[in-house]
């Protein structure tokens, strides 16, 4: 049996004027015990999928399965084995961290001693703090908590919506972290997220965009089908460099991407690249071939679908 | 059972920490009370009013001509007895009641005087002494009508009697107004506001996806402010008795249990704006202008419902605290059973009943 | 290369009770500089900035923003800052231009300059079809851009911008980064906090805060080399693994 199964899932919105797809016949599934990452920017879908798989929202068309169980007639089935935690953090703010996580253990029929084994590890660092009130916390530890919550009842599948938005890189690494350890408990994990380099922690992914799925598979496999050599250039002056190397004819693609710019080419003209940049007055130019990232592929398969609302340029 | 336990728990909670809120909820009643004592006098018109003729002669016949005249005043019945008197005025429909003393124009020919007596009901005091006066000026009118043709001036002494209040408390109107605004305002605004800040905070979502059945919820929000509200009836009740020297003529158990109607049907009511808002403020915003404004306004309580055009008569008829404002003045204020107020208390159950059925069938299991 | 110095600090701190939040930090921005303040969740980036704009008094310590003082001027300071931030950008339910009008009489601009700075604003982001629209129909990624262009409007001398590209997508967050160097090149300051590593990499120079005081600055080569580092998320992690405090 699959964790998760969609199939054709199409949701719309109205609104006076127009009609938003916000999820484009998506189809795609989960395995048991995996973390599955749906990746992509704000607005590409992702939280109408989550309120879709977690029985809070109804698709217009196409249907969808947790643990065999129909979202649409066995939407109580569901709602007792699963774990959701919505996009915000969706906690009391007037609570005190025990607070909260006594009243969600109590509405999930269970108690924080019962499955304290499950978030102790979580919890411990949140203990020091058990009295302060949610509101107090900071993102990390508000994160903490929520995900605390969302597990005291101990589902068999986790959906996390967007669990690290606005979360410093060190909260973050230590949620990825917690979440690895979870797995190791047999815990199916769902997450999104819009971070690019947090796709690599997945175990498969699937990168969506306006509604669309533009690629699912291992990360290590989307990377493998780049199929294009990457180079990361290097120089004294980035913004003149970027702007140097879009302007050179047999540019592909050319993006800033941390300390270097990321480029394709048409054909093999390194030599011809670094000349060209040469008579340009770049110094201490370096281009080097690179194994391209998660966040490259995306850009590419963006490009590959283009879309109205996303034009080339300024 | 746990759940529910735990859930009412932590709405206690938010109460108590917003403690701002709390102390506004706690402290309005008291304020109003104090503030709406001092209540602004209106215009009346074409109040209804019983006279009782014991002379039955020209000059009677001449005054009572003119009464029927005034725009102010509809004569709705003419009494026979003195007896009568009390039975009009607890008819519900009578304002003023003038008796004129026998011999009237006997007494006025030869002894230059005679009497009118003017009873009112002064539950509303302001609407009484605003009948008194209109009435005191007409007699007035007639008297200096003889007197332009008499040389002897002719004297019409009226006497005032006001009824069930005698000092003209502005207490007799607020409280029962101030109990029907203060339990709309908690029971119904606060209580949508409370389920509505679960749904804009996100934590709704995480109620729907958990087995806490959604009637639980709603049932937990509740209890609380059904709670503060019976605080704050017991002290307006206090205050008006003890402070306000207003006492309660009637039963109290029956005055407690209409209050329980009413503050179920405020809270229904409630419920049945969290359905139709996603905000706070949306939430707010319908309370205040659906709810209060109509209570202010249309209940009779601020402006006399008497006075207002058919439309805003015919209107009032269905807010809620129109009906409960008249079963408390009849309850507190002249001591009348459930005989006389049974139809109150079945319109308030039916507009629970209503706004309930209509909120279960709109409330939703998504989002 | 001639260093104006627009922004200086001096030992400025803000203490909440016994709390102190920022702790005597000092530090200099430089005109037409990308500056990148960072920091963990809590680690005072916050209420820094909000002293740096003017909103929140020091408790000790000096600033002074393009040269204005941060206790006595903070009306000039404000008329000559620009600022963008994640949570509150535009009016959603205002149009394009509705918003640029609001925006450039805020800041003072007369009718003839909101009009055709306007225009060339308009006309620079390919938005002519979109200008009657409500801000709210836009894409995330559009609304930053636009939000950016309009906070720069007035030229202004610092731009502070608040996490201006979480939750965009990808090419549009490089796009955002290609308007915060043209902005820079034309000699506006741009004082950013992100939690995006890679766009620390784009800042001329990079501070970061841990619990309240600045644990390091220099360019981004700069740390690499003396946290012998390979990235900016790894300086990140080495300095904010060690912070005491997560509020």
């Amino acid at each position: 049996m699959k964790a998760v199964e969609l199939k054709n899932i199409i949701k719309t919105y109205s609104t006076k004027k127009e009609t938003i797809t916000a999820v484009d016949d998506v189809s795609f599934s989960v395995e048991e015990g995996e973390i599955f990452g749906l990746i992509g920017p704000d607005g590409a879908g992702k939280t109408s999928i989550f309120r879709i798989l977690t029985t809070l929202l109804l698709a217009d068309k196409g249907n969808a399965k947790v643990l065999g169980n129909d979202v649409v007639k066995e939407w109580k089935t569901i709602r007792d084995i699963i774990g959701y935690m919505p996009g915000r953090f969706s906690l009391y703010q007037d609570l005190t961290v025990e607070e909260n996580l006594d009243f969600f253990a109590t509405i999930f029929n269970t108690t924080v001693q019962e499955n304290y084994d499950l978030v102790a590890d979580i919890y411990k660092q949140l203990e020091p703090f058990k009295t302060r009130r949610a509101g107090k916390l900071s993102g990390g530890m508000k994160q903490k908590l929520a995900l605390s919550c969302a597990l005291i009842h101990k589902p068999k599948i986790l959906f996390l919506d967007e669990p690290t938005t606005g979360v410093d890189p060190v909260s973050r690494k230590e949620f990825w972290e917690m979440l690895k350890r979870l797995k190791k408990q047999g815990i199916t994990i769902l997450v999104s997220t819009p971070y690019m380099d947090e796709a690599k922690l997945c175990d498969r992914i699937a990168l969506i965009q306006k509604g669309k799925i533009l690629s699912i598979n291992t990360p290590v496999e989307i990377v493998k089908q780049f199929g294009q050599n990457l180079y990361a250039a290097h120089s004294e002056n980035m913004f003149k460099l970027l702007n140097d190397l879009r302007a050179f004819p047999k540019t592909k693609s050319c993006f800033a991407f941390g300390e270097n710019h990321h480029l394709t080419l048409d054909g093999e003209n390194i030599e011809e690249l670094k000349n060209y940049l040469a008579e340009r007055g770049h110094k201490q130019l370096t281009i080097r071939e690179i194994k391209p990232e998660i966040e490259d592929c995306f850009m590419q398969l963006m490009k590959a679908h283009p879309n109205p609302s996303q034009r080339e340029g300024l | 059972m746990k759940q529910l336990l735990i859930f009412i728990r932590k709405e206690f909670r938010h109460i108590l920490r917003d403690y701002r809120s709390m102390l506004v909820l706690l402290g309005l009643p008291i304020v109003q009370l104090l503030i709406f004592g001092f209540a602004i006098t209106n215009e009346t018109r074409n109040s209804s009013i019983a006279i009782l003729d014991n002379a039955k002669d020209e000059t009677t016949q001449k005054i009572i001509t003119k009464f029927e005249n005034s725009r102010y005043f509809d004569i709705d019945r003419t009494l026979t007895t003195n007896e009568q008197i009390e039975a009009a005025f607890k008819s519900g429909k009578i304002k003023l009641a003038i008796v004129f003393q026998s011999n009237f124009q006997n007494e006025l020919a030869h002894a230059n005087k005679a009497q009118i007596q003017l009873i009112a009901d002064a539950t509303d005091p302001n609407q009484a002494t605003t009948l008194v006066n209109y009435a005191s000026s007409i007699i007035m009118d007639y008297q200096n009508e003889l007197n332009e043709t008499n040389k002897l001036p002719y004297t019409i002494k009226t006497e005032t009697r006001m009824l069930y209040n005698p000092q003209l408390k502005g207490a007799y109107t607020s409280v029962p107004g101030v109990m029907g605004m203060i339990l709309l305002l908690i029971s119904a605004m606060m209580t949508s506001i409370a389920i509505v800040k679960e749904k804009e905070l996100g934590t709704m979502e995480i109620l729907l996806v958990s087995p806490m059945k959604p009637w639980l919820v709603i049932l937990s929000k509740a209890i609380p402010y059904f709670i503060i509200s019976l605080i704050n009836v017991a002290t307006i009740l206090i205050l008006s008795v003890f402070i306000l020297g207003l006492p309660i003529q009637g039963s109290l158990t029956l005055l407690i249990l209409a209050t329980v109607i009413y503050i179920f049907c405020a809270l229904s009511l409630g419920l049945l704006i969290s359905t139709i808002t996603e905000t706070q403020q949306e939430a707010m915003l319908i309370s205040l202008l659906g709810l209060m404004m109509p209570v202010v306004m249309l209940s009779g309580y601020a402006f006399p419902i008497a006075n207002m055009p058919f439309v805003l008569q015919a209107l009032s008829n269905v807010v809620p605290a129109k009906w409960y404002i008249v079963i408390v003045k009849g309850i507190m204020i002249k001591g009348i059973g459930i005989s006389q107020i049974w139809k109150e208390l079945l319109i308030l159950l039916v507009m629970t009943v209503l706004f309930l059925t209509i909120s279960i069938k709109r409330f939703k299991i998504r989002l | 290369m001639n260093k104006e110095i627009v922004i200086k600090t001096d030992k400025l701190t803000k203490r909440f009770g016994d709390f102190i939040a920022v702790n005597e930090i000092s530090f200099e921005v430089y005109k037409g500089e990308i500056f990148g303040f960072l920091g963990a969740n809590g680690a005072g980036k916050t209420t820094a900035m909000k002293m740096l704009i003017g909103i929140s008094k020091p408790s000790s310590g000096n600033a002074a923003i393009a040269g204005y003082d941060v206790y006595k001027q903070t009306e000039l300071i404000k008329r000559n800052i620009g600022y963008m931030s994640q949570k509150f950008s535009l009016y959603e339910d205002l149009t394009i231009k509705e918003n640029i009008q609001l925006f450039g009489g805020i800041y003072g601009l007369s009718d003839d300059q909101i009009k055709t700075k306007g225009e060339s604003l308009i006309e620079k982001l390919g938005l002519q079809d979109e200008a009657d629209k409500l801000v709210v129909s836009l894409p995330l990624g559009w609304k930053q851009k636009l939000a950016f262009s309009i906070a720069i409007l007035h030229q202004p001398k610092i731009v502070f911008l608040d996490e201006p590209t979480g939750g965009v997508d990808p090419i549009t967050r490089r796009q955002f980064w290609d308007m915060i160097y043209e902005a820079a090149d034309n000699g506006i300051t741009v004082f950013v906090t992100t939690h995006y590593m890679d766009e620390a990499e784009y800042c001329h120079r990079v501070s970061i805060m841990v619990d309240g005081v600045i644990q390091a600055l220099d360019s981004p080569e700069g740390l690499k080399m003396r946290y012998n580092a390979q990235s900016m998320e790894e300086v990140f992690l080495m300095l904010a693994r060690g912070a005491k405090r997560s509020d």
